[in-house]
C-alpha cells in the first residue's frame, strides 16, 4: 500500500481559501474515538476543523488550502487506526435529509398546536358541564381557530401534496380521505364557532395531524438511517484505478475521477474498475461477478470488458467507455426498463385498503346526513353528525397501522444485517412461495478459497500461504488467506506467468503453475477429483502439493436452503454459469430444479413462466446479469458484494458471508405482514364500534379525542411486537470486516 | 375572568417561543448527530482551541 490515490476530486474548495473533505470512517465503536480522531487531526498543521458525526460515522475535515493534502489526512487517520474513505453525498440522500427536516418542522408545529388547543378544549369540556359563560367559550373557540388554521395549513402540507398527486393520477390513497376529513372538520368547526355553538373539532384535527406526522417521520427516519449506512458501505467499496496520463505517467485515482476516453492500466490480479475496450495487451479475465460464468475469458485488443471483472494473467491497457455501450449492458438496460415498468403496477396493501375504505366512509357520512334529515332533524344537526362520522373514521389508526410496523420491522432487519430499499417490500416478501438463487457470488462466496485445505499437510499449507502473500495473482490471494503468519518471506522472486519462488531454510520454495513447481502429475490427479477448480501447485524442496482453488459455498447455504424448504418454499437455481459447474452445487444443496447457461433474457423468461403458474418469486442474485431478473421478480435480495446496478434493483441488500439473512428477511417480513393485518383489523374493529356511535350522534369532540388517541396507541404498541423476541446473532452486522467485496486495490 | 385576556396570550407566547427555539435548534443542526451529542458531554477536553 505504498501508493496513495489522488483524492483531490473529493475536496470541495471554498471561497475563503479553505478546503473541505467528507470521509466515511470505518471502525468507530466507542466515544473515545471522537476525541482521538478530532484531536489527532486538529494537531496536523493547517487543519482548521475536524468534526466527526458519531451517528453516521462521517467526518468533515477543513483545512487551509495548500497546507495539507487529502491523502495526508487519510494517512493520519490510518496511523490512528481508522480506515477512512472519501465520500461524496448522493443526491437521493440529500433529498431524504431535506424531507426528514421538513417533516420534523411540520411535526413540531402540529405538536405545538395540538397541545395549546387541547389546553383550550379541556377547559371548554369541563366548562360545558359546569359554569362556563358563552362569551368565554366563544373566546376559546376563536383562539383555537386562530391556532389551528395556520397550523393545519403548514403541517398538513405533506398530506395535501400526496393527496393532490394521487388525485392528479386518478388514483386514491390513504391521504385522500385524511385530507377530506381534515378540511371538512375545520370548515364545520369554523362555522360552529361563528354560530357560537358548544362543540368544535379543532383539537381532533390537529391531534390527528400530529399522530399521522409521527408515523411519517418515523418512516422517513428509518429509511434515512438505511441510506446512510448504504452510502458509507458504497464509499468503503469505492475502487481505484491507474490512469495513464498524456505524458505517459501513471496516477492512482478513485474510479469516480475517470472520464470517458481516459486510458487505464490494469495489472494482473487487479479488478477492472470501469467498462472499457482493450487497447493493448492480452489476458484472461474472470467475469463471474458480471455474468455468473466462472470459466475465464481470453481478451485481447478490441475486446469489450466490464467493471467488476478480475484480470488474471496479463497487463491490459483499456480505453474507458461510457457505461451502457457494451452489448451485455445494452441488453441488461433494455430488459431493466421493461421489468421496472411491470413492477410499478403493484399496489400497496394500505392503498388497497384505502381504495375500498374511502368510498365506504364517504357513503356512511352521506347516509348519516340523509337519515337524520329523513327522521326530522334540522339540516344543521344532520350535517354536524355526518361530520362527526367523518372525523371518527378519519383513518388515523389505519394510516399508522402499516408504516409503524414497517419502521419497527426494518429496524429488526437492520440488526440482522439487511438493508431495505423499498418500504413496501415487506408485503411482497411475505407472499413469497418460491426462492430463486443465482449461483456465483450468491450461493457461493464471491471470493476464491482453497477447497482441499483439509487434505494438505498443515505445515506445507502455512508455508504456501506465507509465500502467496508476495504474489499478485488472484489464485495466490486465495492461498494467502490460509496463512496465519501474515509476514511475507524475504527475497521472493516473481516469475511472470509462472509463479513466485524464494529460498527458505536452505530449500527452494515455489508457488505457481504445476509445471513451474514440477508437480504436474500431482496436479493432474487433483484436477481429476474436482474438474471445476483451478489448481495451483506448491513445492518446498522435495515436498510437493497441489491446491485446488474455487469459489466455495457460503458456509450455511445448505442449512438455510433446507430451512427455507421446511417453510414450504420451493428453491431453484438460475445461473449464467455452465451446467456442469452448477450440478455439484445443486446436488450438495439438494436443489432439484436448476438451469445453467442462462442469459439475462432467459432468466426473465423463466421468472415469467413461474409467475404464470401463480408463484410469487423471491430472486436472490448479485451479478450484473441478474439485475433485470431482480427487477422482474416479485421481490429481490442481493448480497452487498453485488454489482452497483444490481444492488440498485434489489428490494433489499444483505451483509456478510452467510446466507442466513435471506431466511431472517423472510421470517421478519412474515411477522410484519401478520402484524400489519392485525393492525388493520384493530383499526377496522374500532371503526365498527365508533361509526354506529357517531351515526347516532353520541360522538362529542371529547369522545372523538379519546377514541382517536386510544386506537392510535393500541396500533403503535401492537406494531412494536415486530421487533421479535430475541435479536438473532448478527454475524453480518454492519461492521467493516464483514464486507467481502472490500478488496484492497 | 378578565384575567384570561392577558393570561391566554402569555401562555400562547410561551408556547410559541418554545416552538421558535425548537426550529432554531433544528436549523443549527443540533439533531444531526444525536448519538454523538450524548457521548461528547462526557469528554472534558472541549476547551481545546
Amino acid at each position: 500500500m505504498a501508493e496513495t490515490p489522488d483524492l483531490s476530486i473529493y475536496v470541495k474548495r471554498q471561497d475563503d481559501g479553505t478546503a473541505h473533505l467528507d470521509l466515511a470512517v470505518e471502525g468507530i465503536d466507542c466515544a473515545a474515538c471522537i476525541d482521538e480522531i478530532e484531536g489527532g487531526l486538529c494537531n496536523l498543521p493547517g487543519v482548521l476543523d475536524a468534526r466527526l458525526n458519531y451517528t453516521s460515522h462521517r467526518l468533515a475535515v477543513e483545512w487551509r488550502d495548500g497546507d495539507v493534502s487529502p491523502a495526508h489526512v487519510v494517512g493520519e487517520l490510518q496511523r490512528l487506526g481508522y480506515r477512512a474513505h472519501p465520500f461524496r453525498s448522493r443526491l437521493v440522500e440529500e433529498e431524504e435529509d431535506r424531507r426528514a427536516k421538513w417533516l420534523l418542522k411540520c411535526l413540531a408545529v402540529a405538536g405545538f398546536a395540538s397541545m395549546n388547543i387541547m389546553l383550550l378544549a379541556v377547559s371548554v369540556w369541563s366548562g360545558n358541564v359546569t359554569d362556563i359563560t358563552p362569551e368565554t367559550r366563544d373566546f376559546f373557540h376563536w383562539l383555537a381557530a386562530l391556532i389551528a388554521l395556520p397550523a393545519v395549513a403548514y403541517a398538513g402540507q405533506p398530506f395535501f401534496r400526496s393527496a393532490m398527486n394521487a388525485l392528479r393520477n386518478r388514483r386514491t390513497n390513504m391521504d385522500v380521505p385524511i385530507v377530506i376529513g381534515i378540511l371538512l372538520a375545520l370548515t364545520v368547526s369554523v362555522v360552529e364557532t361563528i354560530h357560537s355553538a358548544e362543540h368544535t373539532y379543532f383539537d381532533s384535527v390537529v391531534m390527528l395531524l400530529f399522530f399521522l406526522l409521527c408515523g411519517r417521520y418515523l418512516d422517513q427516519a428509518m429509511r434515512r438511517k438505511t441510506r446512510t449506512v448504504a452510502g458509507n458501505l458504497a464509499s468503503f467499496r469505492a475502487e481505484v484505478a491507474h490512469r495513464i496520463e498524456e505524458s505517459g505517467e501513471i496516477v492512482l485515482l478513485p474510479t469516480a475521477a475517470l472520464e470517458t476516453g481516459n486510458r487505464v492500466l490494469v495489472r494482473p490480479g487487479e479488478r477492472i474498475a470501469v467498462d472499457g475496450i482493450v487497447l493493448s495487451g492480452r489476458s484472461e479475465i474472470d467475469e463471474s461477478l458480471v455474468t455468473g460464468e466462472t470459466a475465464r475469458r481470453a481478451v485481447q485488443a478490441d475486446s469489450q470488458v466490464y467493471a467488476g471483472s478480475m484480470n488474471y494473467s496479463g497487463t491490459l491497457t483499456l480505453l474507458v467507455t461510457a457505461a451502457g455501450k457494451g452489448t451485455l449492458l445494452d441488453e441488461v438496460e433494455r430488459l431493466l426498463e421493461n421489468a421496472a415498468a411491470a413492477k410499478s403496477r403493484y399496489v400497496q396493501l394500505a392503498d388497497r385498503v384505502a381504495k375500498i375504505y374511502a368510498p365506504v366512509v364517504h357513503t356512511a357520512a352521506a347516509a348519516t346526513a340523509l337519515t337524520w334529515i329523513a327522521t326530522g332533524a334540522s339540516v344543521h344537526d344532520a350535517l354536524i353528525t355526518a361530520i362527526a362520522v367523518l372525523i371518527i373514521t378519519c383513518p388515523c389508526a389505519l394510516a399508522l397501522a402499516v408504516p409503524v410496523v414497517q419502521v419497527v420491522a426494518s429496524g429488526a432487519l437492520f440488526r440482522a444485517g439487511v438493508f431495505l430499499n423499498a418500504g413496501d417490500a415487506f408485503e411482497r416478501l411475505a407472499m413469497v412461495d418460491t426462492v430463486v438463487f443465482d449461483k456465483t457470488g450468491t450461493l457461493t462466496l464471491p471470493t476464491m478459497t482453497v477447497v482441499n485445505a483439509g487434505d494438505v499437510h498443515p505445515g506445507l499449507l502455512q508455508a504456501a500461504g506465507r509465500l502467496a502473500l508476495s504474489s499478485h495473482h488472484p489464485l495466490a490471494a486465495a492461498v494467502a488467506q490460509t496463512a496465519s503468519d501474515r509476514r511475507p518471506y524475504d527475497d521472493v522472486v516473481e516469475e511472470p506467468g509462472c509463479g513466485v519462488r524464494a529460498i527458505v531454510e536452505g530449500r527452494e520454495m515455489r508457488l505457481g503453475s504445476p509445471a513451474f513447481c514440477g508437480a504436474q502429475i500431482l496436479a493432474d490427479r487433483a484436477v481429476a477429483s474436482d474438474p471445476l477448480a483451478s489448481v495451483i501447485a506448491f513445492s518446498w524442496g522435495e515436498e510437493q502439493t497441489a491446491l485446488l482453488v474455487r469459489q466455495a459455498l457460503r458456509t450455511d447455504a445448505g442449512a438455510i436452503v433446507q430451512k427455507l424448504r421446511q417453510r414450504g418454499l420451493g428453491c431453484r437455481i438460475l445461473s449464467g454459469d455452465r451446467p456442469d459447474a452448477i450440478a455439484p452445487i445443486a446436488a450438495a444443496l439438494g436443489i432439484a430444479l436448476w438451469h445453467g447457461g442462462c442469459k439475462p433474457a432467459d432468466k426473465i423468461a423463466m421468472l415469467e413462466s413461474l409467475k404464470s403458474e401463480g408463484r410469487k418469486v423471491l430472486m436472490v442474485g448479485d451479478g450484473l446479469n441478474d439485475a433485470p431478473a431482480l427487477a422482474a421478480a416479485h421481490v429481490s435480495l442481493s448480497p452487498i458484494s453485488a454489482a452497483d446496478l444490481t444492488q440498485a434493483q434489489a428490494d433489499a441488500v444483505f451483509l456478510g458471508d452467510r446466507l442466513a439473512p435471506v431466511l431472517s428477511t423472510i421470517e421478519i417480513a412474515c411477522r410484519a405482514q401478520r402484524l400489519m393485518r392485525q393492525n388493520l383489523g384493530i383499526a377496522l374493529l374500532y371503526n365498527l364500534i365508533a361509526v354506529p356511535l357517531a351515526f347516532l350522534g353520541f360522538v362529542t369532540p371529547l369522545v372523538a379525542a379519546l377514541a382517536m388517541s386510544g386506537s392510535s396507541s393500541l396500533v403503535t404498541l401492537n406494531a412494536l411486537r415486530a421487533r421479535g423476541r430475541v435479536p438473532e446473532p448478527t454475524p453480518g452486522a454492519p461492521s467493516s470486516h464483514s464486507v467481502p467485496a472490500a478488496q484492497g486495490a | 375572568m378578565e384575567v384570561l385576556i392577558y393570561l391566554v396570550p402569555m401562555a400562547l407566547l410561551l408556547g410559541l417561543s418554545g416552538l421558535a427555539a425548537f426550529m432554531w435548534s433544528l436549523k443549527s443542526g443540533q439533531y444531526d448527530d444525536v448519538q454523538g451529542a450524548a457521548v461528547r458531554v462526557l469528554s472534558d477536553d472541549d476547551m481545546r482551541k
